[in-house]
């Protein structure tokens, strides 16, 4: 039995465990060869945690998420590149950017609600690719620019991947304690409220309008920051980075992480990018094999349990916390109706009448 | 006149959107997608198989018709009582997925079947203006869709049952009109009308396996210029949005060029949306 103590702070093992992984796993003799892409999950889950406040916790669909991270990485690859800033400087600067263009097409969008937002956003989405494609005097046009400079400080440059990649987790777990907090707070309870009923959250007092706005920008900055760093990280930028597939891929990874879960965007944003940069790479022969198993998971998820992968399985693991010393007896019940409710599941895909005999 | 031709393809597409938002008030983000399936399809059932046009022309949009029915039994129709976010979601998924199966079976690159029928473009009366057969084809092919599709609305049953659905479901359910089986109608007819505007367009500006974002998207926009009303306003949308884009072919205004031509469109959308904000948000909450 574990003593009360233990239990009720199971919570800070958790994490603390979940630190000592993350600081323990870029040296060689652990599991240094996912260093790189270590670094990019963690980029991934700064944009993630952005989309589930905006998604999960405020209701509210954003389809062109990836226009905000390329924001932020063309602000900094142009001023410290072309114009020779400080990386550090050009970060902030191109946050600022970033959300004070948030800002200004926020109170217009945010507007519209369900569909009507989700193709607003979309078409923001795609007129930033067209200019980053456009543009090519200041941003290479469809080849990007290289050459980018390593962030530094005084005279420690960030110039290897181990290097980077406690600059990338520093970053992410900012975010990610912040946007718990945030979550918690009553601004988190307000967002909630928004997405339970608009109108009941109006007239209690929130104002509905400037929190989805807020929110917004906030996220637009966590996915500047995350462009700046992937920017300064792989020091080339291209369109293809911050096309309509990477806003859906950041979706994808959302909506594994569970919408509603900040925590769950480490978990999202992971299994995606190991699904794409390591399990598939194997299947070359099998092209668009990503995409297809992306479009697969978001039907799949969205159809059977609409509150995300992440939570799902939680609920799952705590349901047998509950109920594990009767699990056999459970399954002997349960194994009899199995094949019925399998087959009640499947025949939802087909009328009743056309599989099942005319009643007598 | 390229102006018209495009638009005219927008508005099949945004017909589509309408059919289908009208009946059961879902945007199907996967509609740019059935686009491509027709245009695809037609090329590599005419050049890749050898079948002759008409027939390779006709199978294509049978694929895209079923692909479309299948959408609504496999994915729209088990996510019961789903919310509009997961709706999106789900029909997003679906096009991705679409888009990645045709990535894999027909190649990446962008193709360009034959036209229906050869000959040289043709000039229009002593103008200094010419006009691809194709072209005909397919401002023809529109004007006929949207007779049909008007006719039937108006003069069957099943059309007339589908009219029920969009002013008011749980009516036409009362008077015991099938909701269900509409929507798989509505989906039926919204696919096979984008593939049959990718079966026309597909000679005259190729074909390729990611067309369908930016295709839908203009689609989408014919429909809210017609605010998802009814398929003439659509129509009107969709030919409205062709010309304005076609205005932008010669701009050369600073940085900005007729590379630009897509931004216009989305720019359109913008300024519709936020223009209509006020009314389709009393729409979204009543529905």
């Amino acid at each position: 039995m574990m003593p009360g103590w233990v239990k009720s702070k199971w919570r800070y093992f958790v994490v603390a465990a979940l630190m000592i992984f993350l600081v323990l796993l870029p040296f060689k003799w652990f599991l240094g060869q996912y260093t790189s892409i270590m670094i990019f999950i963690g980029i991934s889950t700064m944009i993630t945690v952005g989309l589930c406040l905006l998604m999960g916790y405020t209701g509210q669909v954003s389809l062109g998420q990836a226009a905000y991270y390329g924001l932020g990485a063309y602000f900094s690859a142009v001023l410290s590149k072309t114009y020779g800033w400080n990386p550090w400087l050009a970060m902030v600067i191109a946050a600022i950017a970033t959300g004070s263009f948030a800002y200004i097409i926020g109170y217009p969008i945010f507007r519209l609600r369900g569909n009507y937002l989700a193709m607003a956003t979309l078409g923001i989405g795609l007129i930033m690719w067209v200019l980053f494609n456009q543009l090519s005097q200041y941003t290479g046009g469809p080849d990007g620019m290289s050459g980018i400079p390593y962030l530094s400080i005084g005279g420690f440059a960030f110039d290897t991947n181990f290097k980077r990649y406690f600059l990338v987790w520093f970053f992410c777990l900012a975010i990610l304690f912040l946007s718990q907090n945030i979550v918690r707070s009553r601004t988190g309870r307000a967002l909630r409220a928004i997405h339970g009923n608009e109108a009941a959250a109006q007239s209690l007092g929130i104002n509905v309008t400037q929190f989805k706005v807020k929110i917004f920008v906030l996220s637009s900055v966590y996915a500047s920051l995350a462009g700046s760093l992937f920017a300064h990280h792989l020091r080339h930028v291209s369109p293809q980075s911050f096309d309509f597939l990477a806003s859906v891929k950041l979706v994808v990874m959302a909506v594994i992480g569970g919408l509603a879960s900040v925590w769950g965007a480490i978990f999202g944003a992971g299994t995606t990018r190991l699904l794409s940069d390591k399990l598939l790479l194997g299947f070359n022969q099998f092209p668009q094999l990503d995409i297809i198993i992306y479009g697969l998971i978001l039907m799949l998820v969205m159809i059977f349990t609409p509150e995300g992968l992440f939570i799902a399985l939680k609920s799952g693991i705590k349901w047998l916390q509950l109920n594990w010393r009767h699990l056999p007896e459970i399954m002997r019940t349960q194994g009899k109706e199995l094949p019925h409710r399998i087959k009640d599941r499947l025949t939802r895909l087909v009328p009743a009448r056309w599989w099942r005999k005319a009643e007598p | 006149m390229s102006g018209l031709t495009q638009g005219s393809i927008y508005a099949l597409i945004g017909l589509g959107f309408t059919i289908i938002y009208s009946v059961t008030q879902i945007i199907n983000f996967a509609q740019g997608e059935f686009v491509m399936l027709g245009g695809m399809l037609s090329y590599i059932l005419a050049v890749k198989s050898g079948l002759p046009i008409p027939l390779a022309i006709l199978i294509a949009i049978l694929i895209a018709a079923i692909v479309g029915a299948l959408m609504y039994i496999l994915a729209i129709r088990t996510a019961r009582r789903a919310s509009v976010i997961s709706l999106i979601i789900i029909t997003i998924g679906f096009a991705i997925f679409i888009r990645g199966i045709a990535g894999n079976q027909f190649g990446v690159n962008a193709v360009s079947p034959a036209a229906f029928t050869s000959g040289h473009s043709i000039q229009l009366g002593s103008l200094d203006a010419y006009i691809a057969p194709q072209a005909l084809w397919i401002i023809g092919i529109t004007f006929l869709v949207t007779i049909a599709l008007y006719l039937f609305l108006s003069h069957t049953m099943v059309g007339k049952a589908l009219r029920a659905c969009a002013v008011n479901p749980g009516a036409a359910r009362l008077v015991g009109i099938n909701t269900k089986a509409m929507a798989l109608i509505a989906f039926t007819i919204a696919a096979a009308i984008g593939g049959i505007g990718g079966v026309a367009i597909a000679p005259l500006t190729m074909a390729s396996y990611g067309m369908g974002v930016m295709l839908g998207l203009k689609g989408f926009v014919a429909a809210s210029i017609g605010g998802f009303m009814s398929p003439t306003t659509t129509v009107v949308g969709g030919i409205m949005l062709g010309i304005v884009e076609s205005l932008a072919v010669g701009l050369d205004w600073g940085p900005f060029t007729s590379a630009y031509k897509d931004v216009i469109a989305l720019v359109v959308l913008l300024l519709i949306l936020l223009i209509r904000s006020g009314k389709l948000a009393t729409a979204e909450r009543a529905g």
